[in-house]
């Protein structure tokens, strides 16, 4: 791999070129060719690209690859380095402005690229924030904190608990809301285990994200952070929520419950859908619509329940047509003390998998079934093979949402061995993750192509 | 020392623009012909006024790679739009949105603009790095173009010089515009994403026909590829001028290239009437250090004007503001294009930048109108501190535009002590242009995190090399040598049945002139007459060739053949007709005449003609015109002898 940072990301002949004419990274430089001469600043090279090209930045702004191969000289003009900077600018401070505090956990909320790795830097200080986004100086006072600089799909147990701990010491000290800065692809489980750590908040927890990062000018990023401010600044929804679009466009966003938020699009800006049911507000730069009154109200007191336990040894196991008994039984050998299953339809594994549920049983396992439909409930009773199931000591798990079955479980296992007293866990709704009902507006996929769903697209689409 | 005053268009000669230093360049956009867009599936070049959906998006500036924001950037998120764009299902998907990450580059995009880089001459990069270059003007919806340079360092001939072309890049085209009114505009998506080639010539060009006959030279390079989009809007050029002592400025989207010389004239103009602005504030003693310009609230006198535009303003509860520039007098009337002057160019800034887009947007003292009575205009003047020597200009708008407004103003006429601003400007179709941008620095480019890095093979390129047309100025030389009639020798030159010419000249021995005609002038007479000439393709033209060539069939049968395989609608060896023999051409004669002698005449002197076209009725394609004549010995004096 590269050498060292004066020629960063090159290797092999790349390198051997650069090294040869001394032209390190950010050389101003005129690389002659047997096919003419190419005049630039030489870039560092993305690790995962291959070891034959050289970068330049051409005067235009262009970046070209040239051949190392090809090079049979290079001539040494001067040297300009990039220095980044968000343009920072002092938060300004306004004493009838309440107190808000971002915790960062990674995530690309505002940021500068660091074009090498394609990576995003992100700005995180309050002064870097108001240097890209000023907007957020109109909601608070903004303070912030850095825990983690993690990747979304890198969150971790210790990371949920390290989250809900500087909660629950913002919430003393007295903060009136609290952004959580995350990615976008894991926000769900963390979203839906903050829910069970963090209870009886008396403030707003509101976690945010960008499906397109900041470094683009479209990006999702700036209005979401508004939007999650607005929240933890204004609203009377003490509860934790995801904020992110509502439409693809840039008009409002939705703030869902923690434990019924999950992110059903790979790339689409509307991506969170809140599950059987329907998300608690609406939010734009304007004002805070609840599309519903169930929410837990802000209070005024400091006080917090942290309950910041996790059990690892849980996993989700996904059910397909020719599942073998050996997938649970691996789990049950590896010491697992936990298995959520989505199952099919209302809730089903196929028969050959029943002695290894027995098995698990006998090995104290506790094992809950959700559904990958998502939507509905699961429901045993329908079938002989559910009760089956039942008797080999499955637990159907209501309308949990599978993740959100998972870290209940973790959190449960945490707090106990007692099977009975994690079933009494499990099943008793925390933070709204079980509903005794769906409404009948809770699942909505508008099939395109009809007629009335492309009139009302033609109409409303946004 | 810009003691030089501009001429009308058509007086202006080469030694004037020689006097202004002109100087200009050209960035040529043209479509290619290919079925998807660039970077997903999507059909290219599908149309439609009909739309689906619409979606609201806004733009903010970001940090470029180099760590600074870029000036235009900033310029764009000051006038805050609201960005709509109009998503027709059948042409536009998630990826046009920004709601997908991109697919590869179409390959056979590539393919075609690696060939048109090769064509003019271009040493072609190695490894292909996609950039984003940022558009806040919405007319993209990431914010951003998707584009690479693909090749560096070309030239094409242009009379005994080389004109280089400095660059060459491959990109993803814009949404086209609908509307634009106050903070609110509108955008068509068919057209975005659709491959398209940028060719970016040195400033090499010094008078304005110089600049269009260049454009010809590459439109005409990259149409003999046959593989770039025609029609309206498949090419544009933006055209970039300076004079002596000015600014590059470029004019953005020329759809024809007809008219660059009257765009880039009056661009010059511009140009140079705003260094003699400079120079005359110079002489009033106002530089940019001794600029002095004042704003006043002035709403509280204008109660009840009559002025229709300051009338609506009032009943919309608009903020109107005076704005006075000191020792400016006149010099908002002062000439900067043809039937254009300096209060133009700040009209254009308060509509562009403060969103004020109801033309006029700004009155000013400097004109003589009765838009509002001499005795208000005591009264602002009184109120705003203005004296002889100042010139007051008047805008309105709600708080924030109003403000945006005088600020614009202020700043327009301050840059006007330094000179030519650096902007982009929009052509209009009477030759003139206006403000559409500040123009964008390299500091808008940033590489595209979303792609990878490709390789361009030199395998790759071989395979398109050998795919390319000969170049269209080698065959343009050789076609004159050749002594082909000028008005064929361009058509030809791009045509694709270029190549089959060359074949026919070279080996089958065919008159230069004739193939030419046969292969362009024949097919266009016949699509006027109605047919659909689609069938004549390169086998049944070459087919033709060969008879004509082997005598089979005779130069004055030719077309009247082509016309058969129409009507026929495939190529068959009944159009070759047989020979006549002598004794055939004998009886023919005789025939004639007796026809001839039916006919009563009211001028004996035509009865040559007429008996020849009677004749050649019969005979064209089987016997010789000429001899036929000859035999009738016909002359234009009538026939002398029949025999
Ligand atoms: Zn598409």
């Amino acid at each position: 791999m590269s050498d060292n940072n004066d020629f960063k990301g090159y290797s092999g002949p790349a390198l051997e070129v650069l090294k040869k004419y001394n032209a390190m990274i950010w050389s101003d430089v005129e690389l002659i060719t047997d096919n003419g001469s190419f005049q630039g600043l030489i870039l560092p090279r993305s690790e995962t690209a291959d070891d034959l090209h050289i970068v330049l930045k051409i005067p235009v702004g262009y970046n070209i690859g040239i051949a190392a191969g090809k090079i049979t000289d290079i001539r040494i003009n001067g040297r300009k380095e990039a220095h980044y900077k968000i343009p920072e600018k002092a938060f300004p401070y306004d004493y009838r402005k309440p107190r808000v505090k971002l915790l960062g956990t990674g995530g690309t909320i505002a940021s500068r690229l660091d074009y090498r790795t394609g990576a995003v830097i992100p700005a995180f200080s309050p002064g870097e924030l108001y240097g890209s986004v000023p907007e957020l100086a109109d909601y608070c006072n903004l303070e912030t904190e850095k825990l983690y600089g993690v990747f979304s799909e890198n969150m971790a147990p210790e990371n949920w608990i390290g989250l809900a701990e500087a909660i629950g010491k913002e919430i003393e000290k007295g903060v009136q809301g609290i952004v959580i800065g995350h990615g976008t692809d894991t926000m769900h489980h963390t979203s839906a285990i903050l829910s069970f750590m963090v209870q009886n908040s008396p403030v707003p927890i509101v976690m945010v994200g960008s499906q397109r990062s900041s470094d683009r000018p479209s990006s999702d990023a700036a209005l979401n952070l508004i939007h999650s401010v607005k929240t933890a600044a204004e609203s009377d929804i003490a509860e934790i929520m995801v904020c992110m679009f509502g439409p693809t466009s840039d008009i409002y966003g939705l703030l869902h419950r923690g434990t019924r938020v999950r992110k059903m699009h790979s790339s689409y800006r509307s991506t969170f859908r809140t599950i059987g049911d329907i998300p608690i507000a609406t939010v734009s730069r304007e004002k805070i619509t609840p599309l519903r009154n169930d929410y837990k109200k802000r209070r005024h007191d400091n006080n917090v329940t942290i309950n910041a336990v996790f059990e690892e040894k849980v996993a989700i196991v996904y059910y397909y047509p020719n599942m073998h008994p050996d997938i649970i039984d691996s789990l049950i050998k590896n010491g697992y003390k936990g298995i959520i299953i989505a199952g099919t339809g209302l809730g089903h594994v196929n028969k050959p998998l029943y002695p290894a549920l027995d098995r698990a049983r006998q090995a104290g396992v506790a094992v809950y079934m959700t559904v990958q439909t998502l939507w509905g409930y699961v429901q045993m009773y329908v079938y002989e093979t559910g009760r089956v199931m039942m008797d080999l000591g499955v637990i159907p798990a209501a309308n949990m949402l599978p993740e959100v079955a998972y870290v209940k479980l973790g959190w449960a296992l945490g707090q106990t061995n007692d099977l009975e007293k994690v079933k009494e866990i499990m099943l008793t709704p925390i933070a709204g993750e079980i509903t005794e009902r769906e409404p009948s507006n809770g699942y909505l996929i508008y099939q395109g192509g009809l007629p009335e769903v492309e009139e009302f697209i033609k109409l409303n689409r946004k | 020392m810009y003691d030089f005053i501009f001429k009308p268009f058509s007086e202006m000669t080469n030694e004037d623009y020689q006097k202004v230093g002109f100087k200009s360049g050209l960035e040529i956009h043209q479509q290619l012909l290919t079925g998807k867009k660039l970077f997903c599936r999507c059909p290219a070049g599908h149309y439609s006024k009909d739309f689906d959906a619409e979606i609201l998006r806004h733009m903010r500036p970001t940090l470029s790679e180099m760590g600074v924001y870029d000036g235009t950037a900033l310029m764009e998120f000051k006038t805050k739009k609201d960005i709509v764009y109009r998503i027709n299902r059948n042409t536009v998907c998630t990826y046009e949105m920004d709601d997908t990450p991109p697919f590869l580059m179409n390959d056979d995009a590539l393919d075609i603009a690696l060939g048109i880089g090769m064509l003019f001459n271009c040493n072609i990069v190695d490894e292909l790095h996609i950039a984003r270059k940022q558009y806040l003007d919405g007319s993209i919806p990431t914010g951003f173009q998707r584009t690479a340079i693909y090749a560096l360092d070309g030239w094409i001939p242009y009379k005994d010089k080389k004109v280089k072309i400095v660059q060459m890049s491959i990109e993803e085209d814009s949404c086209r515009e609908v509307s634009d009114i106050g903070h609110n505009r509108v955008y068509k998506t068919d057209r975005l994403g659709m491959p398209l080639i940028e060719t970016v010539t040195e400033p090499a060009m010094k008078t304005p026909d110089e600049v269009a006959e260049v454009a010809w030279i590459c439109s005409n390079t990259v149409r003999s590829t046959h593989q770039v989009r025609r029609g309206l809007g498949a090419a544009r050029e933006d055209v970039n001028v300076s004079v002596t002592g000015g600014t590059r400025i470029e004019i953005k989207g020329v759809p024809k290239i007809s008219l660059i010389p009257i765009l880039t004239y009056n661009e010059a103009m511009r140009q140079w009437n705003l260094l003699r602005l400079r120079e005359e504030l110079n002489r009033r003693g106002i530089t940019s250090e001794t600029f002095k310009a004042e704003s006043f609230d002035i709403t509280k006198f204008m109660k009840k004007p009559h002025y229709a535009p300051l009338k609506s303003a009032v009943e919309k509860g608009f903020r109107i503001k005076s704005v006075v520039l000191k020792g400016f007098v006149g010099l908002l009337r002062w000439q900067t294009q043809t039937d254009n002057y300096f209060s133009n160019e700040v009209s254009d800034r308060v509509r562009v930048i403060a969103c004020l887009t109801t033309i006029p947007n700004i009155i000013h003292s400097d004109s003589k109108g009765d838009n509002i009575p001499s005795s208000d205009w005591t009264a602002i003047r009184k109120f705003s501190n203005a004296d002889d020597n100042d010139t007051v200009v008047i805008v309105w708008g709600n708080e924030e535009d109003s403000k945006t407004a005088v600020n614009e103003i202020i700043i327009r006429a301050k840059e006007a002590t330094i000179g030519v601003p650096s902007e982009t400007r929009q052509g209009s179709r009477d030759g003139t242009n206006g403000f559409e941008r500040i123009l964008p620095g390299a500091d808008r480019m940033y590489p595209d995190t979303d792609l990878p890095p490709m390789q361009i093979t030199q395998q790759r390129l071989d395979n398109i090399k050998a795919g390319l047309p000969e170049k269209y100025w080698l065959r343009h030389s050789w076609y004159k040598e050749l002594g082909i009639p000028e008005d064929t020798i361009q058509e030809l030159s791009i045509s694709k049945y270029a190549s089959l010419f060359k074949k026919a000249v070279n080996e089958w021995h065919v008159n230069p002139t004739a193939a030419a005609v046969i292969l362009i002038q024949y097919p266009k007479r016949l699509k006027k007459k109605g047919f659909n000439i689609g069938i004549l393709d390169e086998e049944i033209l070459s087919n033709i060739l060969k008879l004509f060539a082997d005598g089979k069939i005779p130069r004055d049968a030719v077309l009247s053949a082509m016309e058969k395989i129409l009507v026929n609608g495939f190529f068959s060896d009944d159009i070759i007709s047989t020979p006549a023999s002598v004794d055939e051409v004998k009886k023919e004669i005789l025939n004639s005449i007796e026809i001839l002698n039916n006919i009563s005449l009211r001028n004996e002197m035509n009865k040559g003609i007429i008996l020849m076209s009677i004749l050649m009725k019969k005979l064209r394609g089987r016997f010789p015109a000429s001899l036929v004549a000859e035999r009738i010995a016909f002359n234009k004096k009538g026939i002398s002898n029949v025999g």
